[in-house]
């Protein structure tokens, strides 16, 4: 297809190797790239499946489907395999697939070490899942495994479960590491770090949230490790451990955690929003700055996760101002969409759909963070389903319908086809619809005390637990006709030029679609 | 590309070392924690060790009720408990209170109390002289033990502060002490 490109190196230029062996093999970033796509993808189903075994339980009270026990392991699995598996993964894919062909960079810097942390990936999830078929069954203890219930009474599958984080959180690293090195040095002559897209100023400051966090999630579980086989104390209070350290380390690597999954998301929209706005975006150097100043903060906050468990007045008063300081480069980011939109020649495709959709979801996400950030209020909304419909509002609408967002934005670029317009627009509205009949029930059921993670519930909260189950089929069932618009895009459709969106800006848009193997083998020219 | 800044190889060992930093720091954030709940009695947290300091004029004006509280943790068997539930005392004096425990397995068990103090922020201002949570406890079958705590409340405790709990929770630690379980050597109150 890009033959007439690669002629004149023809020495130097080839094509993907042939069979299997090439995605095992693969030092390409494109296929890298995809086989990150396809991997999370593969386990945004999973842990959706998960999800749908748990609204199906809690469909009506009482228990009807499934024991307690499994349902803990359900929604455990969901948390751990959707952060770790899914979002994570499908941002590492995208920064793969993107960042070189944004920055003017033939390749990542290190594409052996991608590979490797590709193919990791696999690995620490299939023994994760393999644990659910253990003796004792896989972890239980909900995704934030506190101790002592991931220790002392965890089950014996939790030391699969600790290596397979380990794992995971490896593999994160060098993504970051091959991520920062690319965008540092490969950059083409005149790309400038102010000249940067968005999307890669958002990747590069995620990367380094990850180096400096995912090490200290690797020494939380191997605290946990050493207690559980080699007699340590770290989280047992009969050795002069304690068990609050645990929820102030893991805090410590969750808070950042959060910003990791939505920034990427956050730099894809402020890519889409003036794509289809006709108009540059609004506020670029301020946008940087805010990306900066969430990232920073991000790392003073972690104890309000953690309110009612009893500390210090003056830490609980420094804790909740500090995190309504985020609400302040938050702001200024959706303010700045917002301009950009203003008085813009909008049209509504379905990336712009999902990311217009994302603005004003991930607000109502955010402002929900801000009532739980007052520590008096926390005390009534902790462990409720009111903190499950916040942080869904702020996953779901934020980081999914980023991915969404992206997803649309470049796959005529990956594909060399144009989408299914008419199905694109259906799937966004099905997931729309479906994830706010899901999720904002939740809200009401949490304020009247409906407690997460527990299987059975009150009878009062029957109408509303019902209706959010049949959004979340809805919304799970949509996301097989994303599957198929996929698909047949790759298949075929109607050919994509090299600039499908006319409002689009930026290298990616100046190599022809589809993306041949190899670009810019001799770097462009930024002015 | 760029012409200035590190090349690639000099720029990945720098980031290797940060994640090893960030990894260290990980296990340093557990001495970091300790010193934090010593300096503010975060989590209700007393001294580990006898409290070595000055003797207090005491506060004859002011009374403070403690209470004791004991708890069994899960799967120990012993029965645990204060001679007393609450006495009232001036910040400032010594008092002490018993406490009996009583093994009734018919084997030999080690035991960790640990102790805590509501409200958090009075924990800095108990001060025990001695106590047996400071050291492990060995039973016999069937044995019975008083073991005592000395305290002081220390008159600074701010003044809203009029009631405080210590409550502690015993722990079976015979496995993990099996290996060094040295009988004599353990100091036993």
């Amino acid at each position: 297809m890009s033959a007439v490109i690669d002629n004149h190196h023809a020495d130097h230029a080839h094509g993907p190797a042939k069979g299997l062996m090439r995605w095992v093999l693969t030092t390409n970033h494109k296929d890298i790239g995809s086989m990150y796509l396809w991997f999370s993808f593969a386990m945004f189903l999973l842990g959706g499946t998960m999800a749908m075994v748990i609204r199906a339980e809690l469909f009506q009270p009482g228990l009807q489907l499934v024991q307690p026990e499994l349902f803990n392991q359900m929604t455990t699995m969901h948390g751990l395999i959707m952060v770790f598996g899914a979002v994570m993964p499908a941002f590492v894919g995208l920064a793969n697939w993107m960042v070189p062909l944004m920055i003017g960079a033939p390749d990542m810097a290190l594409p052996r070490m991608n590979n490797f942390s590709f193919w990791l990936l696999p690995a620490a999830f299939g023994l994760l899942v393999s644990t659910l078929f253990m003796e004792g069954g896989g972890p239980n203890f909900g995704w934030t495994f506190y101790a002592p219930l991931s220790t002392t009474y965890g089950p014996e599958s939790t030391t699969f479960f600790i290596f397979a984080i380990h794992l995971a959180g490896i593999s994160s690293i060098m993504g970051a590491i091959n991520i920062i090195a690319t965008i540092l040095n490969m950059r083409a002559p005149g790309m400038t770090l102010m000249k940067m897209p968005m999307f890669v100023w958002t990747w590069l400051i995620t990367a380094f949230l990850l180096i400096a966090v995912m090490p200290v999630l690797a020494g939380v579980v191997t605290m946990m490790l050493m207690d559980i086989h080699f007699g340590t104390s770290f989280f047992n209070a009969a050795g002069g451990g304690d068990p609050v350290l645990f929820q102030h380390v893991f805090w410590f690597f969750g808070h950042p955690e959060v910003y990791i999954m939505i920034l990427p998301a956050f730099g894809a929209v402020s890519m889409i929003i003036p794509a289809f706005a006709r108009k540059p975006l609004f506020g670029y150097t301020s946008m940087v700055y805010a990306t900066g100043a969430i990232a920073f903060l991000s790392f003073a906050v972690w104890a309000h996760h953690m309110f009612t468990v009893g500390i210090p007045l003056t830490g609980e008063l420094f804790f909740m101002y500090a995190t309504m300081l985020i609400a302040v480069p938050t702001g200024v980011k959706v303010f700045n969409w917002a301009t950009t939109m203003f008085r813009g020649s909008l049209s509504f495709e379905a990336p712009m759909l999902f990311a217009v959709a994302f603005v004003i979801l991930f607000t109502i996400g955010g402002f929900s963070g801000l009532m739980l950030a007052i520590a008096p209020a926390d005390f009534q909304y902790h462990d409720t389903y009111f903190v499950v419909a916040h942080f869904h509002y702020v996953l779901v609408p934020g980081a999914i319908f980023g991915i969404f967002a992206s997803a649309y934005y470049w796959l005529p670029k990956w594909t060399g086809h144009m989408y299914d317009e008419v199905l694109a627009k259906t799937h966004f509205w099905m997931s729309f619809i479906g994830m706010n009949l899901a999720f904002f029930p939740m809200h009401f059921v949490g304020l009247a005390g409906m407690p997460r993670r527990i299987p059975d519930y009150n009878m009062m909260f029957a109408n509303f637990n019902m209706v959010s189950s049949v959004g979340a089929f809805m919304f799970g069932a949509t996301q097989l006709l994303f599957l198929f618009i996929v698909i047949k895009c790759i298949r075929g459709g109607k050919s994509a030029p090299a600039k499908p969106w006319d409002g689009a800006e930026g290298l990616e848009w100046t190599v022809p679609s589809p993306a041949p193997y190899h670009t810019f083998t001799t770097p462009p020219e930024v002015k | 590309m760029s012409e200035e800044g590190l090349s690639t190889a000099s720029l990945i060992k720098r980031l290797l070392l940060l994640v090893v930093g960030m990894f260290a720091f990980g296990f340093l954030l557990v001495p970091i924690y300790d010193v934090m709940c010593q300096a503010f009695g975060i989590n209700g947290k007393t001294a580990g060790s006898a409290w070595q300091g000055q003797e207090q004029a005491v506060d004859m004006q002011r009374e403070v009720r403690v209470q004791f509280v004991s708890n069994n943790a899960e799967g120990m068997r012993w029965s645990f408990g204060p001679e007393d539930n609450e006495i009232v005392l001036h910040p400032g004096e010594t008092r002490s209170m018993n406490f009996l425990a009583h093994n009734p397995t018919d084997r030999v068990m080690v035991a960790q109390a640990i102790p805590s103090v509501a409200p958090s922020r009075a924990a800095a201002f108990f001060h025990k002289t001695e106590c047996f949570c400071f050291t492990q406890q060995v039973l016999q079958p069937g044995e019975s033990v008083e073991m005592p705590v000395r305290f002081i409340v220390d008159p600074a405790l701010p003044t809203d502060v009029r009631r405080l709990t210590l409550a502690y929770t015993l722990f079976d630690v015979t496995e993990r002490m099996a290996p060094s379980l040295d009988l004599a050597a353990v100091h036993r109150n």
